[in-house]
């Protein structure tokens, strides 16, 4: 019996790891006295990309923005539940916004390069604080280049590093902010409408990026664009109201959703 | 036909439109009037004393011809370096916790202060400056009048701070944030350097506006007919020295007045170029780490 137990112990230490990298147990937001997020339980495949659809206003933003502590730095902004990253609660004792925002990092909406930093600075402006500062101008220049081709966008600006960001178009101002996160080299990767202020050619690159990053590293894309969720995501999930109502992967989401709202929805009846 | 009921009005409208274009050019055009009055009537009574010697000696005793006003302008640049170095850090760092803090209790004491201490004679803020630093040493120095101007450069420096870092969006704070910057690297590093253009504006023109100042030195620095850069111990300044002499009743001293107060318009206007210059010329290629 005793040996049993030992054995299932073992077992279980060499089985391989869990595959939910991160997830939610029980979350809510608030925003002052306005309930955002009601219970959202949302567990996050290593290496997949979730994708959280809903009309506006569904609290999908507040979803992410919680996975990396965003949400607090809102004034009167509060949560209550758990967000697991590898089964540590983010938000327990011993964890700092800080620390966690360097692990979960994040792209917004818009494209928000610093602008009185070069291209080559604003993709290495998140090193010094992630703790891994460049040893030499030449290591620099190496993680720079590695971003900036992970994030597709070497070839357009490899001979104008160091001018300014603010001349690249949106969509390439969009890729270097993949780079600035992608240099950090977080583990999981949020991105907020990440093509919603874009056109629809750089559109489909920050798309075809998303889905290629999957293999490096865990991404959340929120989006309102559902060909965009069906396209480049493994899972999805739906919200609606401040509820998470359904999650599952995404063709089954898109054929043979279970809950009868994700169906009203993804048939375009609402939202 | 339907034409005609509609061609009064319009042309009432016409020539109202241009009385009130006419009238509202008529105070742009007086707005900068006294400027360039002030300009022309400067050049015309004071080009005349402006030789070398106006530049390069202290003031003849009474009655002597020649001097200048030498140690004036050292004094007005000195106690200008120590009011910025005692101003400079206190208002922007005011201002910066004015916009990031906005919302606490002692950020709107603060703002409200502020805008009091803006308002204030700047003979208040000398008889202040005396009270603290002359009296209880029994004797003027240049350090008191500097500290006068600093209180006066303080409260417009934390205000156009605070509004110049309203600017940057919050969108490069939450950038900076996901990036895992600590909340004061985010002030300092992105929000500070994004809104730095501005702020070095806004200190031009505080430091253009203290340079002028004479009241606040009247019972601090005092005036120095002496060459001195003791901190400790009174210091010529160009408004004092100018105030001094258009009260003599020596027609040399009078133009000589005339040519410190065009030294003085002439250092203001420089400040305002610079700070012109600063504000367009925004980036400025890359920065190394």
């Amino acid at each position: 019996m005793a040996t049993e137990q030992a054995l299932a112990a073992i077992a279980h230490d060499e089985a391989p790891p869990s595959p939910v990298r991160m997830e939610t147990v029980g979350l809510h937001a608030y925003f002052g006295k306005t309930h955002a997020l009601k219970g959202a339980s949302l567990q996050l495949l290593d290496h997949q990309v979730t994708a959280i659809i809903g009309p506006s206003g569904c609290g999908k933003s507040t979803l992410l923005r919680c996975l990396n502590r965003m949400h607090e730095t809102v004034v009167g902004a509060r949560t209550e539940g758990q967000v697991l990253l590898d089964g540590h609660d983010i938000y327990g004792n011993g964890s700092s916004p800080v620390s966690v925002r360097r692990v979960v990092g994040m792209v917004f909406q818009r494209p928000t390069p610093f602008p009185t930093m070069s291209i080559a600075d604003n993709v290495a402006a998140g090193l010094r604080v992630a703790g891994r500062r460049p040893e030499s101008p030449a290591h620099k220049a190496e993680i720079v280049e590695k971003a900036l081709r992970s994030a597709a966008l070497w070839d357009e600006v490899k001979d104008r590093l160091k001018s300014s960001p603010l001349a690249l178009s949106g969509g390439q101002q969009q890729r270097l902010c993949i780079a600035r996160t992608l240099a950090t080299e977080p583990e999981v990767m949020l991105l907020d409408e990440p093509t919603a202020s874009l056109d629809p050619a750089s559109s489909q690159k920050v798309e075809e990026l998303v889905y290629e990053l999957r293999r490096q590293i865990t991404v959340v894309m929120v989006t309102h664009n559902m060909q965009q969720a069906a396209r480049a995501s493994d899972r999805t999930a739906f919200m609606l109201n401040g509820e998470l109502v359904e999650v599952g992967p995404t063709r089954r989401m898109f054929t043979a959703p279970e809950d009868s709202r994700t169906e009203a929805y993804i048939t375009g009846r609402f939202g | 036909m339907t034409a005609a009921p509609r061609d009064k009005p319009t042309n009432r409208r016409r020539i109202t439109n241009a009385i009130m274009l006419g009238l509202l050019s008529v105070a742009a055009i007086v707005a900068t009037l006294p400027l360039i009055l002030i300009i022309f009537h400067l050049l015309k009574s004071g080009l005349s004393s402006m030789q070398l010697s106006f530049f390069t000696q202290v003031p003849a005793p009474p009655g002597r011809s020649g001097g200048g006003m030498a140690n004036a302008i050292v004094g007005t640049v000195m106690l200008i370096g120590m009011a910025c170095a005692f101003g400079l850090p206190v208002g922007i760092g005011a201002g910066l916790y004015l916009s990031e803090y906005r919302g606490s209790r002692l950020a709107t004491a603060v703002r409200f202060l502020c805008d009091v201490l803006n308002g204030l004679p700047s003979i208040v803020i000398g008889i202040f400056a005396w009270e603290l630093l002359v009296r209880p040493v029994r004797h003027f120095s240049a350090i008191s009048g500097a500290v006068a101007l600093a209180a006066m450069m303080i409260p417009l420096l934390t205000r156009t701070t605070e509004e110049m870092i309203r600017t940057v969006p919050n969108s490069l704070r939450e950038a900076a944030l996901a990036l895992g910057y600590s909340r004061w690297r985010t002030s300092l590093a992105i929000v500070l350097r994004t809104a730095l253009p501005g702020i070095v504006t806004g200190a031009l023109v505080a430091v253009a506006r203290i340079g002028g100042e004479t009241a606040p030195l009247l019972f601090t620095s005092f005036g120095n007919h002496f060459w001195s850069l003791s901190p400790g111990a009174p210091i010529a300044a160009l408004p004092l020295q100018i105030y001094e002499y258009a009260k003599s009743p020596y027609d040399d001293w009078h133009a000589q007045a005339w040519a410190g107060a065009l030294v003085l318009l002439a250092l203001v206007l420089v400040m305002s170029l610079i700070a012109r210059f600063v504000t367009r010329a925004r980036f400025a290629g890359g920065h190394g780490d």
